[in-house]
């Protein structure tokens, strides 16, 4: 386990390291080329800042809204029908817009029940398991100009709700 | 369909404050939501420069299309429209590759790069997503991980007796998802 932590440690700098090496030995002017891509990556950010800050403001006036405390109470019904436990579903909606909300939410579940139970675990491998889709789905198809974005978000909801679905199903298998 | 989401999402939030009597507390949330995602920018700026840069040392030096030649099966079965040289590959191996080792955001200039390269080669079709970006897309998304280290140290911070014990079957739920993606994808492509 130690070791595990330790490789996660240093996996950033050796990326950085074997990038570097390898170009060395390729002979390519490293800082020049750096410099560049550094440069364009600084466009990227401000090509995507305007998404960015329109997502998050919708976010944060659905968050503040206690919306969905609503949308937990509904579902309060289906109590044990559901394949999931319902005090995660708020946290796969917001998932899907904001990872710094969705993060948020996971520390009030953590509080609330622990980390190591039924509920705080199934959170926790669901946040492990899906990835910010309306979130990347702005950032990535606005910086091309798509506006027809096909299958992609019926696709993207369906594989959010399999992967609640499989969180909380292997949660339950790895708990007990 | 953004456009719906995001007016959806603003529209019934302001809704539901006003019925539940949440204004107050929301005109703040507004505020503050616009200056997190300033401060989110600036740190993004940052991360997402700096990997840009090695990117394109890695890109000029010929490490991201030696990276993409060894992982060409994969990257073929995937994406069968992509011609086998195309500078589109060596983006979606890289993006692939930092998505895989939980790089964060060194995936978002890869990733954008990508979306770039697979808008080159669809430029008859100008405004609509092409069979690959849609496919490209739902693989992000579905995040395979080898190991959460953002998930393992909110554990630990949260007391958790054994952080580490999402590693295992974190790794399986996200394989699982992923091989679901894949096979969502490949019915979505052929059925359009």
């Amino acid at each position: 386990m130690k070791l595990v932590s330790y490789l996660s440690m240093f996996l950033i700098p050796l990326v950085i390291f074997y990038i570097i090496v390898y170009a060395l030995l390729m002979k390519k002017p490293v800082f020049e080329l750096f410099l560049k891509g550094a440069k364009q990556g600084l466009i990227t950010v401000a090509e995507i800042a305007p998404s960015i800050i329109g997502l998050l403001v919708a976010v944060g006036i659905f968050r503040s809204s206690g919306a969905l405390d609503l949308i937990c109470k509904g579902l309060a019904s289906l109590k044990g029908i559901l394949p999931f436990p319902i005090e995660v579903i708020p946290l796969a909606i917001l998932k899907m817009f904001s990872s710094s909300g969705a993060n948020a939410l996971l520390f009030d579940i953590y509080r609330s029940y622990g980390t190591d139970s039924y509920i705080g675990f199934t959170a926790s491998l669901l946040l492990c398991c899906t990835e910010t889709l309306f979130y990347t789905i702005s950032i990535y198809f606005t910086s091309v100009q798509i506006k027809k974005t096909r299958w992609v978000i019926p696709a993207g909801i369906f594989l959010a709700l399999v992967s609640l679905i499989l969180s909380a199903w292997v949660a339950q298998v790895f708990i007990s | 369909m953004l456009n719906y989401v995001w007016s959806i999402l603003i529209l019934t939030g302001i809704v539901i404050a006003a019925i539940t009597g949440n204004i107050e507390n929301m005109s703040q949330g507004i505020l503050t939501s616009a200056k997190d995602a300033v401060d989110l920018l600036i740190l993004m700026a940052g991360v997402i420069s700096m990997w840009s840069g090695f990117l394109k040392i890695a890109e000029e030096s010929g490490l991201t299309s030696y990276l993409s030649e060894k992982m060409k099966p994969l990257l073929h079965f995937l994406f069968p429209n992509i011609p086998r040289n195309h500078i589109a590959n060596d983006y979606i191996c890289a993006n692939f590759i930092a998505n895989i080792l939980g790089l964060g955001w060194a995936c978002t200039p890869t990733g954008l790069q990508a979306m770039k390269a697979l808008k080159q080669l669809e430029c008859e079709r100008q405004d609509t997503a092409s069979d690959e970006m849609c496919t490209f897309l739902i693989l992000n998304i579905s995040s395979l991980q080898l190991i959460p280290m953002n998930m393992i140290a909110y554990r630990s911070q949260y007391g958790s007796p054994a952080p580490m014990a999402v590693i295992a079957p974190g790794l399986i739920t996200t394989a699982l998802t992923t091989i679901i993606a894949i096979i969502l994808c490949r019915i979505m492509c052929k059925r359009s």
